[in-house]
């Protein structure tokens, strides 16, 4: 029904949602080495906003645990008063399998094969399971392999970004550009934003495009590193030039002869995804990053142009980054980041009907990173 | 008799003066004290042009007549120019018309087969059929078209060719079929004193190559102005070309002169001092002031682009391009000098609806400044009507508005390198070479309707001279968004301007408005 309704703030955080406030007991920890988590701050990603309005793609229902406490992007506290960023991905080592499964082994866990075995009920990651609680709530459970201590320089609302920082990281290095590709990124929420900026630092290209929307967006994708930031409208005419290609004028839309080597697509809506495999190169690479629902797309430019069209979900050990921890690789990039910029309003439990309305316009209104706090309710 | 250019003092009697606004016009009361100069009448015309053109080519300058040079299985080419000029495009028939005519006649007398007619566009685009027909008429359209009546084309690797470098290092190509012909003869109109001579076909005939070496930053800047060909390196630099053309070929030049007859009698107004409007020259003002208020740009641009201009031939004259030019230059003078007494500390000037670069589309931003500082400011000899630091107050509503079919590389110029910096020198350090070799805009400009990827930074050095000459520039009526972007400033009314000036020039400045089109050349003292 509140898909049906457009997915209206209005209507999804209504008595329709799915979505409610209320009290539920703490999880308990599914073995002894588990740890309890209390959440200082914890982010309203896209993906918790698509199941909220109706939007996400049903794929993901069967590898979700109902009812399961939202929030995955988090900064919290160990009982021992550590402050820690959780990596959410639930694979093998979170659930105590071994031999790990072949994804896993590789370093992996976003892409396990055991999402539904172990001692937790099945789920892609913490704030999609039924038995870790999630940010949103005041404990969440979590196992010692999820856990990463942050330094005390890093502020909660820096850290709070860390989660979906090492999603891009991760695709930065799968799309894998070099110094001579022209990289355009879709999208300037926060997964395009850092996606920029990930970009930028782990495969700086020749020529980095953002396509931002709206006034804040744009200025914040040059701070973190794209060269040229530039109006969704305008994408073909950019491009084209940019990357000296031939622009053909169609019925329904342009297409590039030519084009960008790599481009990320982190809007995950149909138009944006369209336009992507047009302007992106023939033999080009197209990421995936923010999470598509299921949209209609053209399949046509990716056959006749034989692009590569590859996901990028979550984190893991980077094979090229000598198997380094992508949260490891998010965690020392982002001390001279600043991140705490994008960071905010914050809003308390209370106030989610607020939260949720604020991050569904959060680009318009001129925020990045809408958040819960938490720290209030311990105050 | 027709009257000469005046210089107009405003007192109190004045009338409100014309100003164009694009595909618009007004009426503005300037200051008392202002000046305005007019331009000069129309010179009568030559009654029978056929017989002038007959008795040039028989009479040539410092050349043989044409009939001895022609003979029976040579190789003869006929340049001509393209559309950018005379504007409005010339009620038909065009003088190039009846020219190429009776030359035409003249080689089919001598027996001559291999006879083929290029339009000598240089970096300029295609014309289309109706455009091409326009200026050569049905006849030969249809007999030479288009295996015989084609479009230069400066990017065609195998149809040019390098023939030489000055003493100055300029490299000089020429078109092959050109270069290779047994005779060239150049179908020249010359509507200003910018054009003819050895740049007809150092330019029209040329590629990118040959052409940079004049069209940059620098040697524009060195032009004052490139209106007058003795004070242009423009024109120093086409002429050293030139002379590598004609050791190469034998070239038999023709120019002709038009008067500045401008407007058709639809539109006398706009022709006419605004004290001699009569009745029916006020009611049709009226008229198109609604007409232009109120209607859809697509409408108003339609009805101002079919506008023909009733130009009348004032002088033809053929034979060797120096011998020939320096008459051509006489008689373009006499048809637009105006002598004006010293500089003024702000020149207002309306620009229209129309340039040599947007024939049947929009003059987008760049044309316009390429317009208003570019050819408009440019119109004088000795010094400039605006003194150095003066401010220069241009009326235009400047939208973001580009023709994609014409100009695209306009377009990345704007978003990009105008976002980038204004400043002539640096873009043509940063940008020259990826306009000029942008595959794209290459391929646009041999098989569409676009101009060469180079042509909007040759639009924009156009204005090089008057940016670093002025003080201060305004648009008045633009899109301030638009306005800024060219890096000038914006005004909502010419009141506004003249106040906005003050700041730059000082309290009771002196005021000139160069009451343009018609055209005219300032000559100032």
């Amino acid at each position: 029904m509140v898909k049906a309704a457009g997915g209206r703030p209005d209507v999804a955080t209504s008595a329709l949602s799915m979505l409610k406030l209320g009290d539920v007991p703490e999880p308990e920890l599914p073995t002894r080495d588990w740890v309890r988590v209390r959440p200082n701050l914890s982010g309203i990603c896209g993906s918790d906003l698509a199941a909220i309005s109706g939007h996400i793609s049903l794929y993901l229902d069967p590898l979700t645990s109902y009812p399961f406490v939202p929030g995955h992007e988090v900064v919290g506290e160990l009982e021992d008063g550590s402050r820690v960023v959780i990596e959410p991905a639930l694979g093998c080592v979170v659930r105590g399998i071994d031999p790990p499964c072949p994804r896993c082994a590789e370093g992996r866990p976003g892409l396990c094969y055991n999402v539904t075995e172990g001692p937790i009920e099945v789920g892609l990651q913490t704030g999609y399971c039924a038995d870790t609680g999630g940010g949103w709530g005041e404990v969440l459970v979590a196992h010692p392999s999820q856990i990463h201590t942050i330094p005390e320089a890093l502020s909660d609302e820096a850290a709070v970004l860390i989660e979906p920082f090492a999603c891009c990281v991760h695709a930065a290095l799968r799309g894998g550009a070099t110094k001579d590709d022209v990289v355009v990124v879709s999208g300037a929420g926060t997964i395009g934003l850092l996606t920029v900026a990930a970009v930028k630092l782990f495969t700086p290209p020749k020529r980095l495009i953002a396509i931002a929307k709206h006034p804040t967006q744009r200025d914040l994708a040059r701070k973190l590193g794209a060269d040229q930031v530039i109006a969704p409208a305008d994408v073909y005419q950019r491009v084209r030039f940019a990357t000296g290609a031939r622009r053909l004028d169609g019925m329904n839309r342009p297409l590039l002869l030519g084009g960008a080597d790599v481009t990320f697509e982190c809007v995950g809506r149909a138009d944006s995804l369209n336009d992507a495999v047009r302007y992106t190169r023939e033999g080009g690479t197209v990421v995936a990053v923010g999470m598509p629902g299921e949209e209609k797309v053209d399949w046509a430019p990716i056959w006749q142009r034989e692009l590569t069209i590859t996901g990028a979900y979550a984190y893991g050990s980077e094979p090229k980054r000598e198997g380094k921890r992508t949260f490891d690789l998010a965690l020392e990039a982002a001390a001279e980041m600043h991140l705490h910029e994008l960071t905010g309003p914050l809003f308390g439990l209370g106030e989610y009907r607020d939260a949720i309305t604020y991050a569904m316009s959060a680009g318009r209104l001129g925020a990045v990173k809408v958040a819960f706090d938490l720290r209030r309710l311990r105050a | 008799m027709p009257r000469p250019g005046a210089v107009i003092e405003v007192d109190r009697n004045t009338p409100p003066v014309l100003f164009h606004f694009g595909e618009g016009i007004r009426l503005e009361k300037l200051p008392l004290g202002a000046r305005i100069v007019y331009p000069p009448d129309p010179l009568d015309p030559i009654a029978h042009p056929e017989r002038a053109i007959k008795r040039a080519l028989a009479r040539p300058l410092e050349d043989d007549p044409l009939k001895a040079l022609l003979r029976s299985g040579m190789k003869l080419t006929i340049a001509f120019d393209d559309l950018s000029l005379p504007l409005p495009p010339m009620a038909a028939p065009d003088v190039r018309q009846l020219v190429m005519e009776e030359v035409i006649d003249m080689a089919a007398e001598a027996g001559i087969e291999d006879l083929h007619i290029i339009a000598a566009l240089g970096l300029h685009r295609r014309m289309t059929e109706d455009e091409l027909r326009h200026i050569v008429g049905e006849r030969i359209f249809s007999t030479f078209h288009p295996d015989r009546l084609y479009q230069h084309d400066g990017e065609d690797p195998e149809n040019n060719v390098y023939i030489g470098k000055t003493a100055e290092g300029e490299d000089v190509t020429l078109n092959r079929r050109a270069a290779e012909s047994d005779l060239v003869i150049y179908v020249n109109l010359t509507l200003v004193p910018m054009d003819g001579g050895h740049k007809s076909m150092a330019t029209g005939l040329a590629s990118f190559r040959s052409i940079r070496a004049h069209h940059n930053a620098k040697t524009l800047l060195a032009s004052r102005s490139y209106m007058n060909p003795p004070d242009s390196a423009l024109h120093h630099s086409c002429i050293r070309q030139g002379q590598i053309i004609e050791d190469t070929v034998r070239v038999f030049h023709i120019e002709t002169t038009v008067n500045n007859h401008a407007f058709p009698a639809i539109a006398s107004f706009m022709q006419k001092r605004e004290t001699d409007w009569t009745a029916q020259d006020q009611a049709m003002f009226l008229a198109t002031k609604q007409m232009t208020d109120i209607a859809p740009v697509g409408f108003k641009r339609n009805v101002f682009h079919a506008m023909r201009a009733p130009y009348g031939l004032t002088s033809v004259q053929a034979g060797q391009v120096d011998a020939v030019h320096d008459q051509t230059l006489g008689a373009v003078r006499k048809q637009l000098t105006v002598r004006v007494e010293g500089q003024t500390d702000i020149v207002t000037l309306g620009v229209p609806y129309l340039g040599p670069y947007n024939v049947n589309s929009a003059m987008n931003p760049i044309l316009v400044v390429c317009m208003g500082l570019g050819y408009l400011f440019n119109f004088y000899r000795n010094k400039p009507v605006l003194r150095k630091g003066g401010v220069l107050i241009l009326t235009h509503p400047c939208r973001y508005e580009f023709d994609a079919v014409q100009h695209p590389s306009y377009i990345d110029y704007y978003d990009e390198v105008l976002a980038d910096t204004t400043d002539p020198i640096e873009i043509e350090k940063k940008y020259e070479m990826r306009f000029a070799e942008d595959p794209w805009f290459r391929q646009l400009y041999r098989k569409s309707h676009a101009y060469h990827g180079i042509h909007p930074h040759y639009a924009w050095i156009w204005a090089a001279h008057a940016m670093e000459h002025a003080g201060d520039v305004i648009f008045v009526g633009a899109d301030r968004d638009v306005v800024h972007r060219l890096g000038f400033k914006a005004a909502t009314t010419l009141e506004d301007a003249f106040e906005m000036a003050e700041q730059t020039v000082g309290r009771y400045p002196s005021v000139t408005h160069l009451r343009m089109p018609p055209i005219m050349l300032a000559d100032v003292e």
